[in-house]
């Protein structure tokens, strides 16, 4: 009980003495499992009841002597000194025993809350009262369990063993009370000012005069915003109240509201605003207003809908179509169609079946695909009456009305306008008709349809996606030639595919499309050769295939075989879709290495002809650039003359292709003669070209294929004429991280082999203050990529004084205590490059990079090991250093590498030890001789 | 499932290319080898049945004509017999329709519906392909079978499709309006009435004008739920 009232109540932070235990819904559940503790004590404990407490718990009472029948008040039980174990003077209460404690509490009734309270308010750890000082609550690890057992042990004391009882009560309660602290806590909504006012922008929507409204008014009681959000006086801030409001509900009087972290309550409100508490604490506006307001639950019901609406869009992020155009309304001339559809649309109302269909056969004459004649179906009320045609038994008439909606919802106000009506509910559930024909037309309106967000939810919400998986279902893949039975399932198929692929745009949709077992199912009729199925099926995979479930499905259930199959196909659509799936599978090497093994290379290689395509192109180009990551890939690449052919496209190009392409010729740069080859083809322009561009992406992949092309010298040369290095540095000022990355990356080899790199280096204008104030950055690429930048400048001597002067030595010291073997290498090879002057090396260790630096050598990477040794070996040529590192234990982790096989790393330990050694030698020597 | 038929007067004498109707108890005597015969010889007119199909439409026939409680003599089912047959199984509510579709099965024009007239009318009413189809439905709209479908004839069809009258002053208007919205879509000759060519031109371009002028066709919910009683059922007897 001691550690729960230490830590979970919550006390109000009214200096160290006295606190009080705020009412919030968390004590009070704590208070109250306290009292059935005690007040069941002496029924279920009656041993330990009557035990006699070190000291009485004593405080302050509420309750006066007439709840007891008595003028004075003492207990008729007394201790062996005649002691009374229950006092009562004046207000004072004291305590001796549970027995007592229990009765009190008994006879308190309806104020034992207070009185539980006040007690606990003065007697902050009742153990130490109860037991005695050795048993109080002490934070961290408790020994007094153990005292007490050894105590327990060695004398017989029935007292001892008493306490030992009561303790272990105690000890259980405060664990009972921790844990339903927890979960009060985690049940606890702490409410922000953004999400109470969000709420209340949202109420106030739906709150006005007129019926349909859910409240007449809300209001809050300030306009002034403090700059935390809240409204609440900063006096009141500190209890966790945030603003205050004033709901009139149809039906009730104005309710006075708080809203505080803990949850929003009535507080004692009218005129001015009394502060406490008077109702239980809600977790929002709208539960409390549940239980106020009869009118506002009916209301909200209706409402609810249009209301989950508003508050859910924020947690679908995906990608939408435009948000519909408003149709220009108000024009008088209304064309002649308006005429023609509103006379068949009279016998749609007022006519049976068979007149019904005449007229919706009729309507298809007019031209459907015309906005004209859309807008005229919506506005003249047809289109109501067409959803209605749906909910029918009719089957023609459904059919009629799907063939209609099919057409027109090609339109966005349309499709909105369907969705609005109902009109998804219906055709989800048409897709359990019987009818095949019918089926068909109900999934491909809901394909066309379920284009936007909203749209495609409802279909998930209504069981569509289980519905539309099932199409898929019908299934006679295999033949080639199909009867007539086998076409119309091979429809219905096609059909559910092409719903699904719209519907595949949202997250939850993709989950629900996997739960519903509609992978092995798209997987069975990709095996299938009709590309009128083939598109949809592929279209739906590559759309699915952002989630990585997708993506290790389509490895393992032997998905790339067909994709790659179908890179083949005649289709162009198809073709874009295979490809774009292998682009986003590619990521992940085993389905690099399917690709590759099924021959997927060579047809990638092909599709780079087509150019005119830029849909295509892109897709194809991105499946490249991801299968380039592979090195076995890359080579069969330049076997297909694939880099040649990418080079060729490097101009006039959409930047979605560029990206793409640029990546792609990076990767394959791995092969130093791909860098040849791109020199050849007259690559290298372009590539330097497109470092003036803005795209993020793009920039990112143009950084890292110059920097690939600049390792070879030949290529350098070019580069320097084309000043593509000074374009390289001042990418290094792009706000994008990657970007700054990979250009000092790409710095790096250009310094290597430039013909003389330390002069074109200087010539860039505030270029060396620029790379050391990237030591600042918090990205772990970037510093690292900048350190092997600051390598190679530094090993010019000039460049290496210019960085000593603009602060580079405490800088890469700040970085010291790293645990990124990337980074530690890298800023150990440009710590060790930087010791070439002046000073440094003393200036390492008064930063303090040695000790650091020696604990890199305990790193389980050889290549760490290196460069570190190395940097100590510099930096042992000053004398404080080398007593740093001894007291770090550094001669024993380098004796370990004097062994090792890589020789630069031998020679390093070696010389540092050495200089250590003569270091210590000369001391003695200065000593003793 | 099929109601009581009040007597029938006795149909007219036998068309001669057909076997004449007969009473069910004439038949049983007829013997098993006339059976067969019957049974093989529909086998190859009523060519969507199998011969156990066949033999419990004929049952079914038998059944149906001895509920009528029609005199031997009478032969066969009578109209108003068939029509309610129509009524209970298939939901016809038309009579005039269903007037329509008793003259397309009786053949032979006698009034009267034969074993082999009602196989082989079921095979087309039940899995008719779509010319067979488009030739029956023809056939009932041609309501005085001179081969094509007047504007006439349509408006006799269609005079009872508009549930509510429009507020307008001929609630004629409507129909005819109607007649010429469907003369518009289906009159490809523009001769002002739909030949046997322009009707199976708009059906072949567009399904849902097969029954362009009311139900003549079972639809799929009845057809399968027929198809299921009679085919299972006659089997367990």
């Amino acid at each position: 009980m001691g550690a729960a009232l230490a830590r979970a109540a919550q006390w109000t932070a009214a200096g160290s003495g006295n606190g009080t235990l705020e009412i919030t819904p968390l004590n009070e559940s704590l208070l109250n499992q306290i009292i059935k503790f005690a007040e069941d004590f002496n029924t279920r404990h009656p041993q330990e009841a009557v035990f006699l407490f070190r000291e009485p718990l004593e405080w302050k009472t509420q309750l006066d002597c007439s709840v007891f029948g008595k003028a004075t008040v003492q207990s008729e039980a007394k201790d062996k000194d005649g002691q009374p174990l229950l006092l009562l003077t004046a207000s004072t209460l004291r305590v001796r025993s549970f027995d007592q404690l229990s009765h009190l509490l008994q006879i308190a009734v309806e104020k034992k809350l207070k009185e539980a309270r006040a007690c606990l308010e003065a007697n902050r750890d009742p153990i130490v009262k109860i037991l005695g000082s050795e048993y109080g609550t002490v934070e961290g690890e408790d020994m007094s369990m153990l005292h007490l057992l050894d105590k327990v042990k060695k004398d017989d004391d029935p007292e001892t063993e008493m306490k030992m009882k009561i303790f272990l009560l105690l000890y259980q309660l405060d664990l009972q009370l921790l844990n339903s602290s927890l979960k009060e806590i985690s049940q606890d909504i702490r409410l922000s000012p953004a999400a109470i006012s969000n709420e209340v922008n949202l109420l106030k929507n739906f709150s006005g005069k007129g019926g349909d409204t859910v409240l007449e008014s809300l209001e809050y009681t300030s306009d002034y915003i403090f700059s935390n959000g809240c409204r609440a006086p900063p006096w009141r801030q500190v209890h966790g109240e945030i603003c205050y409001l004033v709901i009139k509900p149809h039906d009730t009087d104005p309710l006075y509201v708080t809203c505080s972290t803990a949850g929003v309550f009535l507080n004692g409100g009218k005129d001015d605003i009394h502060y406490e508490r008077k109702s239980d604490v809600y977790k929002d506006i709208v539960t409390f207003l549940r239980e106020r307001s009869p009118r506002f639950v009916e209301t909200m019901a209706r409402q609810v809908c249009r209301f989950e609406d508003v508050s859910g869009s924020s947690s679908e992020t995906e990608e939408d179509e435009e948000q519909p155009v408003r149709h220009q309304e108000g024009n008088t001339d209304l064309p002649s169609e308006y005429w023609g559809i509103q006379k068949l649309a009279k016998y749609l109302k007022g006519g049976d079946p068979t007149a019904t269909v005449i007229a919706l056969c009729s309507m298809r004459d007019f031209n459907l695909a015309q906005e004209t004649c859309q807008m005229a179906i919506r506005d003249i009320g047809c289109l109501e009456v067409l959803i209605n045609l749906l909910d029918t038994e009719e089957i023609r008439c459904q059919i009629g009305s799907l063939k209609i909606l099919k057409e027109i919802s090609q339109n966005t106000l349309i499709r909105h306008a369907i969705a609005d009506l109902g009109g998804l509910e219906i055709m989800v559930k048409i897709l359990d008709s019987p009818d095949k024909d019918l089926k068909c037309l109900a999934a491909e309106t809901i394909a066309n349809v379920a284009r936007f967000q909203q749209a495609r939810r409802t279909v998930r919400q209504h069981g569509g996606i289980k519905r539309l998986v099932g199409l898929l279902g019908y299934i006679s893949v295999g033949s080639t030639s199909l009867t007539p039975y086998q076409a119309k399932d091979t429809e219905i198929a096609r059909c559910g595919a092409l719903a699904l692929w719209s519907c595949s745009k949202s997250t939850k949709n993709k989950e629900a499309i996997r739960k519903a077992g509609g992978i092995p199912l798209l997987a069975r009729w990709l095996k299938c050769s009709h590309a009128n199925i083939l598109t949809p099926v592929v279209g739906t995979l590559q759309e699915c295939a952002s989630e990585p479930s997708y993506r290790l499905a389509i490895r393992t259930e032997g998905m790339i075989e067909n994709l790659v199959k179908n890179l083949s196909s005649e289709h162009e659509e198809l073709q874009m879709h295979c490809a774009s799936a292998i682009f986003k599978c590619a990521e992940d090497k085993e389905t690099r290495d399917l690709v590759r093994q099924h021959g997927g290379l060579q047809p990638l290689s092909v599709l780079l002809g087509n150019s005119e395509n830029k849909q295509l192109l892109a897709a194809v180009t991105g499946a490249i650039w991801k299968c380039a990551i592979s090195g076995e890939n890359v080579s069969k690449f330049q076997e297909y003359k694939a880099v040649e052919a990418l080079v060729g496209l490097l101009t006039d190009q959409p930047e979605e292709v560029l990206v793409n392409i640029v990546g792609a010729l990076g990767e394959c740069c791995q092969e130093p003669i791909n860098r040849t080859i791109i020199r050849k083809c007259g690559g290298i322009p372009p590539l330097v070209k497109l470092l003036t561009g803005t795209d993020q992406a793009l920039l990112v992949n143009v950084t890292k294929a110059v920097g690939a092309c600049a390792t070879e010298p030949e290529n350098m040369m070019i580069i320097d004429h084309l000043d593509g290095v000074r374009l390289l540095w001042s990418l290094l000022k792009n706000p994008n991280p990657d970007v700054q990355a990979n250009a000092a990356w790409a710095i790096c080899p250009c310094i290597e082999n430039a013909k003389d790199a330390g002069e074109m280096v200087r010539s860039f204008v505030g270029g060396l203050e620029l790379i050391v104030n990237l030591l600042k950055s918090k990205n772990k690429e970037v510093l690292t990529s900048v350190c092997a930048a600051i390598t190679n400048i530094a090993k010019d001597e000039e460049n290496l004084a210019v960085l000593t002067d603009h602060g580079v030595i405490p800088l890469l010291s700040k970085l010291a205590n790293t645990n990124n073997d990337k980074l530690r290498r890298h800023l150990a090879e440009a710590i060790s490059h930087c010791c070439m002057w002046g000073s440094n090396r003393v200036a390492f260790g008064e930063t303090k990079a040695i000790a650091p630096l020696v604990r890199y050598l305990k790193s389980k990477d050889p290549s760490v090991h290196r460069a570190t040794a190395q940097a100590l070996y510099q930096l042992s040529e000053d004398p404080n250093n080398c007593i740093t590192m001894h007291e770090n234990g550094v001669v024993k982790l380098l004796l370990a590498m004097v062994g090792s096989t890589d020789e630069t790393l031998q020679e390093a330990a070696a010389g540092c030890i050495a200089n250590i050694r003569r270091l210590a030698l000369a001391t003695e020597k200065a000593k003793y001789g | 499932m099929f109601r009581c038929d009040p007597p029938v007067s006795p149909g007219g004498s036998a068309g001669p290319p057909r076997p004449r109707c007969r009473g069910s108890g004439e038949r049983a005597a007829m013997g098993r080898r006339r059976l067969r015969q019957l049974v093989d010889s529909l086998r190859r007119s009523a060519e969507h049945f199998d011969k156990r199909e066949v033999e419990c439409l004929i049952r079914l026939f038998d059944a149906l004509v001895a509920e009528s409680g029609s005199r031997p003599a009478a032969g066969g089912l009578g109209r108003s017999m068939f029509r309610d047959a129509l009524h209970s199984a298939f939901g016809m509510t038309d009579d005039m329709i269903m007037d329509r579709v008793f003259h397309t099965f009786d053949r032979d024009n006698d009034s009267c519906i034969s074993v082999v007239e009602w196989v082989e009318g079921l095979s087309v009413f039940l899995r008719g392909t779509l010319e067979e189809r488009i030739k029956y439905c023809f056939e009932v709209y041609d309501l005085n079978g001179d081969g094509y479908i007047s504007r006439e004839e349509m408006f006799q069809m269609l005079k009872n499709s508009l549930l509510k009258q429009p507020s307008e002053e001929d609630p004629d208007e409507g129909i005819k309006d109607l007649v010429d919205i469907a003369l518009k879509k289906m009159d490809y000759d523009h001769d002002g009435k739909l030949s046997f060519m322009d009707f199976e031109k708009a059906v072949r371009d567009e399904m849902l004008l097969l029954e362009a002028f009311g139900p003549c066709l079972p639809d799929i919910k009845s057809s399968m739920a027929f198809e299921q009683k009679t085919f299972q059922d006659t089997r367990r007897l």
